[in-house]
């Protein structure tokens, strides 16, 4: 639930739904999201769900923080149900010309290239969020054992398609883009589609995603 | 049929097509985008009887070098701007919020932005460009919108759909007030920054880098001591949040910022000061001033009443 609403600037409410994240209150974050998308209010221009915080921006001509705040405190979501959540499997190669951070991940791990793929491939994420860049995945948890931070220093550009992890999290690029996380491989599937009107993101806040390892071969003929 | 269009001879730094911005979109990485300067945009769009949220050219800095083929169309130039009409051999010193009225070729040499950085230009009528997700709006970082999400490149031409007959030739008088102290309202993690960190940013005087664009404003100036942690769980953003990361140096989030980030927020622009800030150039000293949040409504409400005011004079 809600733990706290402010204002962020004078034009956005952010509700804070605590410090921790996990998928129960990640799940609480995306009802709300998707229950106040539905109501379809005029008055807010933008609804941005992210681990455990959600940030309505408002249009500040037709409403203020006072009113959508009471607003947003009447709503309910204990009847709210679970949408089924959709399952997307994620083919992605691992071969070095890929997966360009295994070296510091054996490193900072301490396990082999086998077993770290093992722990990455063998599980069952929930994606969080879609951001930063166009519709980009936040999925998690990763194996404890596989938890890494961040590279020192950010790459300039981290090839589209690339899959990175840090820390309890995987992401995928979805373009070109600067970046710091640390890439385990690439795959070919188009995550983020440009030329559709509705629905260009694969992966939704909420979604069940796999990941599975695919050979150069594979990856070469995917878009054949 | 004869085609009516401009060729860029000159394409300019950053020239675009932006109208009020695209929305909705935040939650699968969509960012805003849309005019940087609203009011600019707006007025320019009264002047030459558009719709207001008509799609505009925008451009940065040194604006193209426009020639025009077609039939006789009026255009207009907002923003603090230096441009030229050549006509027939002759060339004619282009005064902002003027509608000039364009022959067959005709060329628009739009020099500069004079101590500002965005410019609009639009004509009376319609480009031939199609919206993607509900808005004209070019993002050149995700490739969204028109011209394949691309800025405008040299040679290219821009086609005209629609002429409006009416030749009225509308004016009005404004200026650009240029602002210093930037007014903003404490950010979600103010907390995160040492005393002497606040002091430092509502103290001291910080300069707009050249690393600005319309994703985001860098500051450089005295760094800002952050004792809580330089990262938090990355979270939603929007324009005029100011994150200051490790290096202790404010970024103010502009239009075409990412959707999050994962950066402590010092403040937030308030809104009655954002067409104001994204015009400061590199090298413009600002200041940050809190306000509160009545405040900051009370002069957003006052902004907007002035922005009518003018729009009402067209």
């Amino acid at each position: 639930m809600i733990k706290n609403i402010s204002n962020l600037g004078d034009a956005a409410l952010y509700c804070d739904f605590g410090k921790e994240v996990n998928k129960e209150i990640n799940t609480n974050v995306i009802k709300y999201f998707k229950n106040i998308k539905e109501k379809n209010i005029p008055e807010i221009t933008n609804i941005t769900p992210s681990y455990n915080k959600l940030i309505i921006s408002f249009d500040p001509n037709k409403t203020n923080y006072s009113n959508l705040k009471k607003l947003i405190e009447k709503i309910d979501i204990k009847n709210v149900k679970e949408n089924p959540s959709n399952k997307i499997n994620i083919p992605v190669c691992c071969e070095d010309k890929f997966s360009l951070d295994i070296k510091r991940l054996k490193e900072k791990s301490g396990l082999s290239d086998d077993k770290i793929l093992e722990k990455f491939f063998n599980k069952k994420y929930f994606c969080y969020m879609t951001g930063f860049i166009a519709g980009m995945p936040f999925v998690g948890d990763l194996d404890q054992e596989i938890r890494v931070k961040r590279l020192e220093t950010p790459r300039i550009k981290v090839p589209k398609g690339a899959v990175a992890i840090t820390e309890q999290f995987a992401n995928i690029y979805t373009f070109e883009s600067p970046g710091g996380w640390n890439i385990i491989g690439n795959t070919p599937l188009k995550i983020f589609d440009n030329t559709k009107e509705i629905e260009p993101n694969l992966i939704n806040p909420g979604d069940v995603i796999t990941f599975k390892q695919i050979t150069i071969e594979e990856y070469n003929s995917f878009n054949d | 049929m004869t085609k009516n269009y401009f060729e860029l001879i000159r394409p300019g730094i950053n020239t675009t097509f932006q109208d009020e911005g695209r929305k909705n979109l935040y939650h699968i990485g969509i960012t805003f985008s849309g005019a940087m300067d609203k009011r600019n945009y707006l007025i320019a769009n009264k002047l030459v009887g558009n719709n207001l949220n008509a799609p505009a050219i925008e451009f940065a800095y040194q604006g193209p070098l426009l020639k025009y083929t077609g039939y006789e169309i009026n255009f207009v130039i907002t923003g603090d701007v230096s441009f030229i009409i050549r006509s027939k051999g002759k060339e004619i010193d282009g005064n902002c919020y003027e509608v000039y009225n364009l022959k067959n070729n005709d060329e628009i040499d739009i020099l500069s932005t004079n101590k500002s950085v965005y410019g609009y230009f639009n004509i009376s009528g319609e480009f031939k460009i199609k919206p993607q997700w509900n808005s004209y709006s070019i993002n050149t970082k995700a490739k969204i919108g028109p011209n394949n999400g691309k800025k405008f490149e040299k040679n290219q031409k821009i086609f005209i759909s629609k002429i409006f007959s009416d030749l009225n030739k509308k004016k009005i008088e404004y200026i650009n007030t240029k602002i210093e102290n930037i007014r903003i309202i404490k950010g979600t993690n103010f907390d995160y920054f040492s005393e002497e960190g606040k002091k430092t940013f509502f103290g001291k005087d910080f300069t707009v880098s050249k690393l600005s664009d319309r994703m985001g404003m860098r500051l450089e100036g005295p760094k800002i001591e952050n004792i809580v942690d330089t990262n938090i769980k990355s979270e939603g953003l929007i324009k005029g949040v100011i994150q200051v990361p490790p290096d202790g140096k404010p970024i103010i989030m502009l239009s075409d910022h990412g959707s999050i980030g994962g950066y402590p927020k010092i403040g937030t622009v308030i809104s009655a000061d954002y067409d104001k800030l994204v015009q400061l150039s590199p090298g413009s000293k600002i200041k940050f001033k809190e306000i509160n949040l009545s405040d900051a409504e009370t002069l957003f409400k006052l902004y907007e009443m002035e922005t009518q005011n003018l729009l009402s004079q067209i």
